[in-house]
């Protein structure tokens, strides 16, 4: 019984992690219709921002997370104005050569700009150490990193059911031209998404360094790690997301745990089951 | 006309190779993508032996050519190889990180008439498919197997082990068995992890619920080993006194600033650590600090390569700066000297070298930066793995 308890608590870390990292890659790709393939590369910058704010300027760790979340945005903003604006509605082809092109660029700029070693971003004292659960221990960044995901989860899917905003973003989504004829400004509400999608994947970036560390080779390393989680949840849904998370990060914990070496068999083939049963994952919706 | 032009250039090319000649010297290795790091190491070892010793053998001129196969990718490696015996000229191969990048050029070795002399590539079989291999690096049991005795001593005789799943994991999973079971120990349980495991606490629960004393573990170095040493501090195994072993990859000096204090009091045995205390090693690390830029990026590869450039420029020197691949190979057989990691030796057999073990410990150094310390020698280790393979 321990043991399930056990492996139970280590899903639940490790697929919150897992839904902090991957949030951002399912909104560009559900709400966008982007294959942002640079999700990863985003996630790296915040990283080394954070990185680079606490460890070298000696930044608290909470003021290292936003630093890194704007940033990043930042950053990602003539990049989204000169690349992605040419791709939006482009055929997928195209916009994943476009985005794996960026990701290359930005892994050779910081392997250059911070050098091939890790960095990590050093946790406040609060966040150090592990906190007993009674029948295990369980490092304290990881409930941190759940309650990150908790609470990205709940204010995106706010923002996305019962906001003005969300009603405008489903709209341009579902239909930019009626949208746009309707009074909807469709290119200010792609920039805002956009930003958001990036600040989630810097912030999933910094939040997860504990268990990715950032290096240069971080934006291709965790890429399919993210587009399973976004193809098996449904692009765009964020409880679909929630659940993939939770569901593949049980499912790996107990291979993991169970039978080491099967490696990833379980994993896989979980992945395989569902995409079979769900095409458009678990709660994706049909094109329209 | 233009013939004729040709013919007599081609023929003063020719009575010029006779006299001063530049030696060509092909290394392959990881120069870009996720272990160019290590290709770098690579280069800052032959760049600060050349600094060291001059570019010159005799009145030969030595021109290194590098070329880059960034991942283990054993077609390319053969490819390039060729390419660097039949186009370069080169009169030497050396370099190569991946076991399976070397074992793919050693059937080039004879006909090329070309010496092979390893830098890194660390499973024991390499030296056996061709005898024109001489390795100067070390192989994973030869690092392992110390270690096992080590754990004996600190009185631990139950130890879980647990490798990544590949050669170099496995190797190291068979040398702490054998070496552990040598000493009266008993390996309780191995577990084999897939290479791309991110989050290691399922792993770390086994490893408490198996009832070990101890764990032996090893990693390729890199991202990976920096989950693994911290899941093993959070999730109370260090406070539980579950002790940890590991051959030095876990612990190489370009992680060291990540792992931190995570990895404070973990012992490793390796064949070289960058805070070695010895006079060559400090002119070593001083040259090639240098030449990598970035003295914190500095790590074992370079040793490596740079007691490779040492055994063939005495290969050169031998040959008179003919090509002779076997010749070449003769004369290093027993060769002795003091390399920046200590005394080592050509082992005339099998042609890998014999070097001291060391059992080095992380520490934290008066500037707050960590290192290997090292606090004992094993001496004159040969390479067990061979044995084992008979």
């Amino acid at each position: 019984m321990q043991t399930v308890f056990s492996i139970a608590i280590d899903a639940l870390a490790y697929g919150m992690v897992l839904f902090v990292i991957s949030i951002g890659l399912s909104v560009t790709m559900g709400l966008m219709r982007v294959v942002n393939l640079a999700h990863g590369a985003f996630a790296m910058i915040g990283g080394y921002i954070a990185s680079y704010a606490a460890r070298d300027l000696g930044l608290a760790y909470g003021f290292a997370i936003v630093l890194a979340v704007f940033g990043t945005i930042l950053i990602a903003i003539p990049i989204e104005r000169l690349l992605y604006r040419r791709i939006y509605g482009a055929p997928e082809l195209t916009q994943v050569l476009m985005t794996i092109g960026i990701t290359f660029c930005i892994i050779g700029i910081a392997n250059y700009v911070f050098g091939p070693t890790l960095k990590t971003v050093p946790l406040p004292a609060q966040l150090q150490g592990s906190v007993d659960l009674g029948f295990r221990a369980i490092a304290t960044h990881r409930l941190f990193a759940i309650l990150c995901g908790l609470a990205v989860a709940a204010a995106l899917w706010y923002a996305i059911e019962r906001t003005a905003f969300g009603v405008k973003l489903r709209a341009s989504v579902d239909n930019a031209a009626m949208a746009a004829a309707l009074g909807v400004r469709t290119e200010i509400v792609y920039a805002v998404s956009f930003a958001v999608a990036v600040g989630l994947s810097a912030f999933g970036g910094v939040v997860g360094a504990e268990l990715l560390p950032v290096e240069p080779y971080y934006a291709l390393r965790y890429m399919v790690t993210f587009l399973v989680v976004v193809s098996v949840g449904g692009a765009g849904s964020i409880p679909g997301a929630l659940v993939a998370c939770l569901l593949l990060g049980g499912i790996d914990t107990t291979g993991r745990y169970l039978m080491p070496e099967f490696g990833e068999f379980f994993f896989y083939l979980a992945v395989i089951a569902i995409i079979c049963v769900f095409p458009r994952g678990l709660a994706g919706r049909a094109k329209g | 006309m233009k013939r004729t032009i040709l013919a007599a250039l081609a023929a003063l090319a020719m009575s010029g190779a006779a006299y001063a000649d530049t030696i060509k010297i092909g290394v392959v290795g990881p120069f870009s993508g996720p272990f160019a790091l290590q290709g770098k190491n690579f280069k800052a070892g032959i760049d600060a032996y050349m600094a060291v010793n001059g570019s010159k053998v005799g009145d030969d001129d030595i021109e290194i050519i590098y070329r880059d196969v960034p991942q283990a990718d054993p077609a390319q490696s053969k490819a390039l190889a060729q390419e660097l015996v039949v186009r370069e000229g080169v009169q030497y191969l050396a370099g190569f990180y991946f076991t399976p990048d070397a074992m793919a050029v050693t059937p080039l070795l004879e006909q090329a008439n070309v010496p092979l002399v390893i830098m890194n590539a660390a499973t024991s079989a390499i030296v056996t498919k061709s005898p024109l291999v001489v390795r100067t690096s070390f192989t994973t049991w030869q690092t392992s197997t110390p270690i096992a005795k080590v754990a004996k001593d600190a009185g631990v005789s139950k130890v879980i082990s647990v490798v990544s799943d590949y050669g170099p994991g496995v190797d190291a999973e068979n040398a702490f068995k054998a070496g552990f079971e040598a000493a009266g120990g008993e390996v309780v349980e191995a577990i084999r992890m897939p290479l791309a495991t991110n989050d290691f606490s399922p792993i770390m629960q086994r490893i408490k619920d198996s009832g070990a004393e101890g764990v032996f573990a090893f990693l390729p170095s890199g991202p990976t080993t920096l989950g693994f040493v911290k899941a093993y501090n959070e999730n109370g195994l260090k406070s539980g006194g579950i002790k940890f072993f590991a051959p030095g990859d876990l612990t190489q000096e370009s992680d060291l600033p990540a792992l931190g204090e995570a990895a404070l009091g973990v012992q490793t045995t390796f064949h070289y650590a960058v805070s070695h205390v010895s006079p060559e090693n400090k002119a070593f690390v001083e040259a090639a600090s240098k030449a990598i830029g970035n003295p914190a990026e500095l790590s074992f590869p370079s040793v490596g390569a740079y007691d490779g450039m040492h055994v063939i420029y005495k290969m050169i020197e031998a040959t008179g700066g003919e090509q002779d691949a076997q010749k070449a190979v003769d004369a290093v057989k027993g060769l002795s000297w003091t390399s920046p990691r200590g005394p080592v030796s050509i082992d005339p057999e099998s042609r890998h070298i014999t070097q001291n073990i060391y059992l080095r410990e992380v520490a934290k150094a008066d500037d707050g930066t960590y290192y290997n310390k090292e606090v004992q020698t094993f001496e004159k280790q040969g390479d067990p793995g061979l044995a084992a393979l008979k």
